[in-house]
């Protein structure tokens, strides 16, 4: 049963959760210290990161373990532990969200170029299937595979998690604004070329995190639109981009400023809206309000 | 022009590496840098001339089209590939002293930050321009940094970040190379970093983009 997708088809405008990286840090994340080891180390902190955001009104939560895939875990000597810290991330965000509530499995790139033969297709299918059925298996509902620039990479992650698992496959890729006004992912692919490869690799919810705030987000829809009617769209918006004062970084826009933009990024098409690097529990709060008041 | 130089600069500017290559799918069938390379130093052409009007318009042509986003990234790693494949054929000549780079440039992504792809990317670029790169890889710190900077005292220095959470590392590190080694350029790049920021950390130069990296050494070290 496809909940998320059926929620979307009945209308429905859901909101997401924002962003666990910086939040990880506000609680004393090191730089250079693998977030994913908390699942284990650190419990208690991840589920209150999970928990405040379903307080804040998101509908789903998404799990600990963007860098958790055998190559970035690697890279920590964590690699045989791939399975364990998933699982764990996943049943931390399934107590967090309760019953009633979505748990969105996070699965990042690998870092690793596939054209410049650091690694193979099938070795990349290999480790994003151990991370979706590790999400699963602590209660993931679907996965979301996130912050893609490279099509490939993205396809194979995809086909992995919907071949693998019983879970629903979002897929959402980075771009930014390029100086002709298009957008495009960093491997230059524009938001179209994205939409039909996601689909035939067996996503069923596409769209697009990170970049440069909401404001941008809705241009992207808009293209996703373009190509598409129907397939739901989910966006986890930056709150802008990272300013750096006195060995601080900040993200300039408020909750407000991406309240603000819901109803515009909603009348393009975006079906599910959240947030990524910057974004906190009130925005998250003020974004579900925003929904509410459609 | 000798012809083979400018067939040398194509090959780099489009990313065919060697006649087995498919990629570029226009120049299949045709011989890429590695056999042109080969070819010219069987020739007599001069190395030097093979790295200065071979490779380098190709790269700097490359470079140009990245900038105004013409090309992406996958070129960009296609002509450096190509280029890396004609400098192995020159590294004997740069060894004995027969060919010279124009200077030297260390590179690593700050402590706390284990990216590379942009790093790697950057180190291409320089390396394909002419210069000599350390690439002292990722998660580097103050000590290493400064320790390379004195093993090679004339070298500009490059920092890459890709976490917004290690531009404080960026800022520590290019403090640190400055009180151990005044004088030392220190550049700097990546995703979360800007002119602004470059400013308040007192480096010396930001780019949004290799080529302009590559500008700033040909005027600074060249």
């Amino acid at each position: 049963m496809k909940k998320i997708f059926q929620e979307i088809q009945n209308g429905k405008v859901l909101v997401s959760d924002g962003a666990w990286g910086t939040f990880l840090q506000k609680k004393g994340l090191k730089p250079g210290e693998c977030p994913e080891s908390w699942n284990l180390s650190r419990p208690d902190d991840v589920y209150d990161i999970a928990r405040s955001y379903i307080d804040a009104g998101a509908d789903m939560i998404e799990t600990n373990s963007f860098g958790g895939n055998y190559f970035k875990l690697k890279n920590y000597g964590l690699e045989n532990q791939v399975f364990e810290l998933n699982k764990l991330a996943a049943e931390i965000s399934r107590r967090a969200a309760g019953p009633d509530h979505f748990v969105l499995g996070s699965v990042g790139p690998t870092g690793k170029l596939l054209m410049m033969e650091e690694v193979t297709e099938d070795e990349l299918y290999q480790a994003f299937k151990e991370q979706s059925m590790a999400l699963e298996a602590g209660g993931a509902d679907a996965i979301v595979i996130e912050t893609m620039t490279d099509l490939e990479e993205a396809r194979l992650a995809v086909k992995a998690a919907s071949e693998n698992t019983g879970c629903e496959v979002i897929c959402t890729m980075t771009f930014d604004k390029i100086l002709s006004g298009e957008y495009r992912t960093m491997m230059g692919i524009s938001p179209t070329e994205m939409v039909e490869a996601l689909i035939d690799a067996g996503a069923t919810v596409v769209g697009a995190n990170c970049g440069n705030g909401m404001a941008e987000m809705i241009g992207i829809v808009k293209e996703i639109r373009k190509v598409n009617a129907k397939i739901p769209i989910l966006i986890h918006a930056n709150a802008g981009m990272p300013q750096y004062c006195d060995g601080e970084t900040t993200f300039p826009e408020s909750p407000a400023d991406m309240a603000n933009r819901i109803k515009e990024i909603v009348e393009a098409g975006a079906n599910i809206i959240g947030g990524c690097c910057g974004t906190t529990p009130d925005h998250i709060c003020e974004v579900h309000h925003a929904v509410r008041i459609l | 022009m000798n012809e083979l130089l400018v067939k040398l600069s194509d090959c780099v500017e489009f990313g065919k590496i060697n006649l087995a290559s498919p990629y570029p799918p226009q120049m299949k069938g045709q011989e890429g840098a590695d056999e042109i390379t080969k070819k010219a130093l069987e020739e007599g052409v001069d190395p030097q001339d093979i790295l200065m009007l071979g490779l380098m318009p190709g790269m700097e042509r490359i470079g140009v089209k990245f900038r105004e986003n013409k090309v992406f990234v996958p070129q960009v790693l296609m002509s450096a590939k190509a280029m890396s494949t004609a400098l192995v054929h020159l590294k004997p000549y740069f060894l004995s002293g027969a060919a010279r780079q124009k200077g030297t440039f260390i590179i690593g992504t700050v402590l706390g930050d284990l990216h590379d792809i942009g790093k790697n990317l950057v180190s291409m670029m320089v390396e394909g321009n002419g210069y000599k790169v350390v690439d002292l890889g990722t998660d580097v710190g103050s000590e290493k940094f400064v320790t390379a900077v004195k093993d090679n005292p004339e070298a500009v220095v490059g920092l890459s970040c890709l976490l917004t959470t290690t531009m404080a590392s960026m800022e520590k590190i290019t403090r640190d190379i400055k009180d151990a080694a005044p004088g030392t350029y220190v550049t700097i790049g990546g995703a979360p970093v800007n002119q602004d920021f470059c400013q308040k950390i007192g480096a010396d130069h930001y780019s949004p983009d290799p080529q302009g990296l590559v500008e700033f050494l040909n005027a600074k070290i060249a």
